[in-house]
């Protein structure tokens, strides 16, 4: 057991955790901050995805004691109202059914927007790897393409 | 969960009394409730207060499938309120909101009537409060948008001005719809009622659940169909920081801990010993045993018009071929988990399930106490799919926090999930077909075997009735591997070797598929043999609206192959044309287009939503989903091996019509899923002119035979 100081979703925080213990589990479990989700333990599925200075990072296999004074920015951090472009569009779109899997898929598409302002269909193919087991991914791939138009990009 | 969303709803809201909101509902104190009588609580779903508040219940188990969004907006339009002003609750489980179950496709072709008249119920009785509050003619008012409205002087009062009236008159039983013409809610596209907290990451699943004093619970469980629990040694177990407990009960052994790692570690170095208690099987043997049972014809056929041996020995082409699917898991997103807690003689559980009242009776049981000792909470589900209609999941809790005594929220991991479910079984159909001289199909044998229970043929589905000499065999082999409801049951095994087949027929018969199947139908209509299990017309009403959408058979573009297959499931029938594209030889189903009669549609979104998911989700199983067994256990552990299809595998675009209809709504959460399989394969087929008849496809191994 050890004493980690992290800054999770801009706010000093203090956990007493194994070094072992995944950065999803501290989230869930020792901060309460349950919007983060489980959903394979082997980085395969990316329910757990959260950001580590804003680039994607699957919690669920990322260690606590690799975190260091990276930024970790979950869904529940994401933006102060629920207003962040992708979380706009994915309202607007109506993407989610069971919901399971989206608050990852948000902060997936979040990243990749950082990284690629306006991402093409192949671009969505290539970096979009979350599992939805509903099947939204069409309107996943539409509400991408509509954050991006809201952040300012240009459609291509 | 649901205290804490309450209580800040009510904050913002800014009530005085917390009256409003509280009916039936368990977690909420009574003290609390303060006055009822100020309050309109006409029958169990509807509740408006004094300020005008208008609370509707959803009765039945949210998994994905739209159902609290959709039966409120229901409630909603025939009480001619506003859609965004009102307050949608998810109820408990309790005997006065009916049939509280999500399978089947069931709760709109199941609720719609009588939740109509529910909301039908509190606006007649606001009307005619609002009459005798001004002393004028009930005919002369009309309610819109939470008012009742006097129409010759335009005088007007908001429904919580009428509500202390209308509670004291008697519930009416005649009561009158609205005309659907006059809907303004029904039909039109609302979306999902939770959209502001799933994108915010707000606690709203039974994973989330946080109680004081609560334990999580890992599970150590039979490591294969066949092994029993004998006995456990959990020395190092209890040395893992944050253990509090380790308990055997139901056959499994639990770890309890402060945290969910802390009980993973406990569980790691947990020993428990297994032992034999039967068969261990594998997936080869049950094939091989398969192959040889689908060429013996059964003593019994579940379906024998005419005669297809004679059929067979006329003289003309036959054909034979050989379909089947394989085992697949559930696999829900949100891993299988319960919340209990057992104490005082008494249960109160809360967790993912799609049955409830079953749940609850499993539980009573379990623990020998009255079932009106239990509680059943049901939160938003992050999936169903058929793996919650058995309700091991709170059992299993519940007896773990017996046995404990404490609080536990329980959860399986990834691997427990896929390695411990009950299976869609994999089966075997053996189809042989007979055209005649005159290019006629004139006899059709289908042979199944199933492994342990369920079936992959549909007795009375088309094209049974449209063919002279028709025989189904349908068989189960006895296995140790349990086996179960997986969305759409039977129809997502059938659908695929049915409409392949018919395919390859058409192909044979040198006629186009959608022009044989359209034969078919007139013929089934003109002169049927045996039982009709369907409406012809609405079957056609589909076929000739993908046609349309799609464009079928008229200006093929370069290097775009179309597939088609219709089904019929669940009273709503659907047919699809896949598109196939072919990147590096390796072919991409770039669209699909899906017509739907499903009568009436309540919410647009939520149905195109479900439509265009199941079709996904049934492509992704095509693609690459199977399980296989070796001496009794699962091979594929997790979604590394088990695998779904990412975005580079999901279609571009899948575009969903639906046919215009004032019929009464049916089922929507399957239908749309078995008939992608066939559309995709006959595409493929048209693509490469390779026949795919295994599920699943897994297109990128070139050297695979799967025909």
């Amino acid at each position: 057991m050890a004493t980690y100081h992290l800054s999770v979703n801009s706010k000093p925080v203090t956990v007493d955790a194994d070094a072992d213990t995944p950065l999803l589990w501290v989230l869930r479990d020792h901060l309460n901050l349950v919007g983060t989700k489980f959903g394979c333990g082997v980085a395969a599925c990316g329910a757990c995805t959260v950001h580590l200075d804003g680039t994607a990072v699957r919690s669920c296999s990322f260690p606590v004691n690799a975190v260091g004074t990276t930024k970790v920015t979950t869904i529940e951090g994401l933006s102060k109202d629920g207003d962040h472009p992708v979380q706009a569009a994915w309202s607007e779109v109506d993407v989610a059914q069971c919901g399971y899997c989206q608050a990852g898929q948000i902060m997936a598409a979040a990243a990749l927007l950082k990284r690629i302002p306006n991402p093409t269909d192949a671009d969505i193919d290539a970096n979009m790897t979350n599992i939805c087991r509903c099947g939204t991914h069409t309107r996943i791939r539409k509400a991408i393409h509509l954050a991006a138009a809201k952040r300012g990009g240009v459609k291509k | 969960m649901e205290t804490v969303s309450r209580r800040s709803f009510l904050k913002v809201t800014s009530i005085a009394s917390a009256s409003a909101l509280v009916l039936g509902f368990d977690l909420f104190n009574t003290a609390e409730a303060g006055v009822l009588d100020t309050i309109f609580a006409p029958n169990a779903y509807i509740t408006i207060n004094t300020a005008g508040l208008v609370t509707l219940m959803a009765p039945n188990p949210e998994i994905g499938q739209g159902i609290k969004t959709s039966l409120p907006m229901i409630l909603a339009e025939e009480l001619n309120v506003k859609w965004d002003s009102v307050y949608v609750e998810m109820a408990s489980l309790d005997p006065k909101y009916g049939s509280q179950t999500a399978g089947g496709s069931g709760a709109i072709r199941g609720r719609f009537a009588p939740i109509r008249n529910a909301g039908a119920t509190a606006r007649m009785m606001l009307i005619t409060a609002a009459a005798q509050q001004w002393g004028v003619k009930e005919e002369d008012c009309y309610a819109d948008d939470g008012f009742v409205i006097h129409k010759p002087t335009g005088k007007k009062a908001g429904y919580g001005e009428l509500v202390t009236k209308a509670a004291t008159l008697p519930v009416p039983t005649d009561v009158k719809l609205k005309d659907p013409k006059d809907f303004k809610i029904i039909g039109t596209r609302v979306h999902n009622i939770d959209n502001q907290k799933i994108i915010t990451g707000k606690p709203l699943y039974g994973i989330d659940t946080r109680r004081p004093g609560m334990l999580f619970a890992l599970v150590s469980r039979p490591p294969a169909f066949g092994k029993v629990y004998k006995s456990f040694d959990d020395t190092e177990t209890r040395k893992v920081a944050g253990v509090k407990n380790v308990v055997a009960a139901n056959g499994v052994v639990a770890v309890l801990a402060t945290s969910t790692w802390a009980a993973k570690k406990g569980r790691d170095v947990l020993k428990v010993v297994w032992e034999d208690s039967a068969l261990l099987e594998n997936s080869a043997d049950h094939e091989n045993t398969f192959t040889t049972m689908v060429n013996t014809p059964t003593a019994a056929p579940a379906r024998n018009d005419g005669d297809v041996d004679t059929a067979f020995a006329s003289g003309g082409k036959v054909l034979e071929a050989t379909y089947s699917v394989p085992n697949l898991s559930h696999a829900n997103m949100e891993p299988i988990n319960f919340f209990a807690d057992v104490k005082d003689g008494k249960a109160e559980l809360y967790g993912p399930t799609q049955v409830p009242l079953s749940m609850r009776n499993a539980v009573a049981k379990a623990l020998n106490i009255a079932p009106e000792n239990v509680s059943i909470g049901m939160p938003r589900q992050g999936g169903g799919f058929g793996r919650k209609l058995h309700p091991d999941n709170g059992v299993e809790a519940a007896l773990i926090s017996a046995a404990a005594k404490a609080p536990v929220q329980l959860m399986w991991t990834r691997e427990d999930d896929i390695q411990g479910d009950f299976y869609r079984p994999a089966s075997m159909t053996k189809y042989k077909a007979v055209i005649s001289a005159d290019n006629q199909l004139l006899g059709w044998h289908a042979n199944s075997v199933v492994l342990s229970s369920g079936g992959a043929l549909m007795g009375r589905g088309f094209p049974a009735a449209a063919i002279p000499n028709f025989r189904l065999d349908m068989q189960n082999l006895k296995s140790n591997i349990p086996t179960g409801p997986w969305r759409g049951p039977t129809a997502n095994a059938a659908a695929f070797g049915d409409e392949s087949f018919l395919d390859e027929i058409a192909l044979e018969m040198k006629k186009d598929p959608v022009a044989l199947r359209l034969e078919l139908l007139n013929l089934a209509k003109t002169k049927p043999v045996g039982q009709t299990g369907y409406d012809i017309d609405k079957f056609k009403s589909v076929i000739d609206l993908v046609v349309e959408m799609s464009k079928w058979g008229k200006d093929p573009q370069k290097n775009v192959f179309q597939g088609f297959a219709a089904y019929y499931s669940f009273s709503t029938y659907v047919a699809q044309v896949a598109e196939v594209t072919v990147v590096n030889g390796t072919p991409r189903v770039s669209k699909v287009y899906c017509a739907v009669n499903c009568g009436r549609v309540v919410n647009l979104s939520g149905a195109e939503n479900q439509v265009q998911g199941a079709i996904v989700d049934g492509l992704s199983h095509a693609l690459f989903s199977k399980i296989t067994f070796e001496k009794g256990a699962a091979v594929q552990k997790n979604f590394n091996t088990y695998k779904f299809l990412h975005m580079q595998d999901a279609p571009i675009d899948v575009v969903v019509q639906f046919v215009k209809t004032e019929d009464a709504p049916t089922g929507l959460g399957e239908p749309g899923l078995p008939p992608i399989a066939p559309a995709v394969a006959n595409a493929i087929f048209k693509a490469t002119g390779k026949r795919y008849r295994k599920l699943p496809f897994d297109l990128a191994n070139k050297s695979k035979d799967n025909a």
